[in-house]
């Protein structure tokens, strides 16, 4: 039975003005993501990974090329259209949180569902559940400032996950966090891609990280420099 | 609806800096609703002053007769048409007339209005009735300003000269039967009453007068081209305009309010939109559009003007309140603004100030805010998330 992919990139270009020469983002970028993959693009700084995850993740737009996520054609879509792909479809994970400061986490998990328009009973119900996946259900009236690093960045996932995306995209979630919340976070969501079937697209250059990636897409200078499947499944490492 | 509860959420949880602005705009708010408030009295308490004691509820003039020019008022005199007459005679109007005079105080010669009244006249809210002649003395009575600049004073004897209808000096010595005090200058500078059928005799001008003042409300009608109705909103026109004049000067003071009150908020909302511009970044990245962002962070500095008005109201209708009901106790000085305000100047706060000014300060509180959020609808998400501007 053909499915179509969740993601798939064609010969994927990104270029910055920048003076005479342009910057080459992304060159020459053809990729194609399976629903449920647990997947992760490495390369060094500047290589280009956080550019394609914001192509993917509809922020940004190729400069050539073609980019199809969940069937739409990034390129073509307007703002407010990448807006509402987002706002259904994707969760974001940020290397530094990123969580609203004046929230508490139980309203920071709530704000995708509020702008979705979910109904009240509802999104106390799912923000809940969502909160009590990654063990933070009695941290929900806790304020961002009051969180450690590493429960900050499980609200965040938290965030991402509670809409039920077919997609989250996190962008190098470890960087900021010690070995220990690390491989807790990457467990995390190694449950939430088995049990809730969301694909995870990682952007890292960390060991921990790629440790647990079922497959490795390595950029160099913004090309596919390699695209390795992992023997197996690192979810159950310790 | 999701995006006021986000505003004011997010504007709630900037703390200290969002109530010092919401404070800052409370002050004026109650600082225009005030001085509004004073200039809307003033403007109301002039009116009335000027009705009750000089306009009545309308007067006619005779056509030469022109209040800013002396020299027509020795043409300026008629008898009176019978129907004016008559409703004069039931009480409905009083006839003064005005010969131009001097008055001889121990030596010194001033010259002055001479005005004849009815002692009897009902229709002015003026001591009229001290003027009732009796034993031959001719009695006179004059404002406080009046008797102060001219040194006189209740039972001083004065010598008035003036020229009568055929054009011979005449003189007479008249007795201060009394001295009055009133707000309205234009019956109390540089003039003295004469009861008004001493003042005919002296004049010659048997059954004339130069104006009529009628009663609120009565009918009063004449086909004779002589005498010239002049309304009560025509009468109080040039007092009006000098009421406009005080608030447009008055309203610079406000603006000023408004302004310092605004540079807060525009400050504010240029802070706010550099310091969260990640968050800016996340907002976009979980689905909000650009337009959502720039309505949410216009509704935020929109909100300081909502709140603003309610903490107003918490303490400005007690204070405004009070204000009304004691009023103010003019200065002095306040006699050379040159009309009736008083001694006490009271405040009018209608339900039309109140909300003309809450909407103007909504209004330019949201102008204002959305000024510095315009920037957000070039911002790239990449760049946001970044902390870069685009």
């Amino acid at each position: 039975m053909h499915t179509e992919p969740l993601i798939r990139t064609e010969h994927l270009t990104k270029t910055y003005p920048m003076g005479e020469t342009p910057l080459v983002a992304l060159n020459d970028v053809s990729l194609v993501f399976q629903r449920g993959e647990f997947s992760g693009i490495v390369g060094p700084s500047g290589s280009g990974k956080t550019t394609l995850l914001n192509i993917i993740g509809t922020l940004d737009a190729p400069t050539s090329g073609t980019a199809i996520v969940l069937g739409e054609s990034v390129g073509a879509l307007s703002h407010v259209d990448a807006a509402h792909v987002r706002n259904k479809h994707i969760g974001f994970i940020f290397q530094t949180f990123n969580l609203l400061p004046v929230y508490t986490v139980y309203e920071n998990v709530e704000f995708p569902l509020l702008l979705l328009g979910v109904r009240a009973p509802e999104r106390k119900k799912m923000v809940m559940e969502s909160l009590a996946l990654v063990g933070l259900a009695d941290r929900a009236n806790s304020r961002p400032h009051q969180l450690s690093g590493g429960e900050s960045q499980r609200v965040a996932i938290c965030r991402a996950i509670v809409k039920r995306p077919a997609l989250i995209l996190a962008d190098e979630p470890t960087a900021n966090l010690d070995a220990a919340n690390s491989h807790n976070i990457l467990k995390t969501m190694k449950m939430l891609n088995t049990d809730l079937g969301i694909t995870f697209l990682f952007s890292t250059h960390d060991e921990k990280v790629i440790q647990y990636l079922e497959r490795k897409i390595r950029l160099v200078d913004g090309r596919v420099d390699a695209d390795e499947r992992m023997t197996a499944s690192a979810g159950v490492r310790p | 609806m999701i995006l006021p509860r986000l505003a004011l959420r997010n504007l709630l949880g900037a703390g200290l800096r969002t109530w010092l602005n919401i404070l800052v705009l409370s002050f004026s708010f109650v600082a225009i609703i005030a001085i509004q408030g004073m200039l809307q009295g003033m403007n109301e308490q002039v009116a009335q002053a000027m009705i009750d004691v000089e306009y009545g509820g309308g007067q006619f003039w005779h056509r030469m007769y022109d209040p800013y020019d002396p020299l027509t008022l020795h043409d300026a005199h008629a008898p009176l048409d019978p129907a004016v007459s008559e409703q004069v005679s039931r009480g409905n109007a009083a006839s003064v007339l005005i010969v131009q005079g001097s008055m001889s105080v121990r030596g010194r010669l001033r010259t002055l209005l001479i005005k004849g009244i009815d002692p009897r006249q009902t229709i002015l809210r003026f001591p009229s009735s001290l003027l009732k002649q009796e034993n031959g003395i001719i009695p006179a009575i004059v404002g406080a300003r009046m008797a102060k600049s001219a040194g006189i004073s209740k039972g001083d004897q004065v010598t008035l000269q003036w020229r009568d209808a055929k054009g011979t000096f005449d003189a007479r010595d008249v007795v201060i039967a009394g001295i009055f005090s009133t707000s309205v200058q234009t019956v109390d500078n540089n003039q003295v009453w004469l009861p008004l059928e001493t003042l005919r005799q002296l004049a010659r001008m048997e059954n004339e007068a130069t104006l009529v003042v009628t009663r609120h409300g009565s009918a009063v009608h004449t086909s004779d081209s002589t005498w010239q109705f002049k309304e009560t909103e025509f009468l109080l026109s040039d007092i009006r305009e000098v009421v406009r004049s005080k608030s447009i000067s008055s309203s610079i003071m406000y603006t000023i309010l408004l302004l310092l009150a605004m540079l807060a908020i525009f400050d504010t909302q240029v802070l706010s939109v550099w310091r969260r511009r990640k968050e800016i970044g996340t907002l976009m990245a979980l689905g909000m559009t650009r337009l959502n962002v720039i309505i949410l962070f216009t509704l935020e500095g929109a909100m300081h003007g909502v709140l603003a008005g309610l903490l107003a109201a918490a303490y400005g209708i007690p204070l405004l309140g009070m204000f009304a009901r004691s009023g103010w106790e003019l200065p002095a000085m306040t006699e050379s603004y040159g009309f009736a305000v008083g001694e006490r100047l009271f405040p009018v706060f209608t339900i039309g100030l109140v909300v003309g000014t809450t909407l103007l300060v909504l209004v330019v509180t949201t102008i204002v805010s959305y000024l510095p959020v315009r920037r957000i609808a070039k911002l790239k998400a990449t760049d946001a998330l970044r902390g870069k501007f685009s």
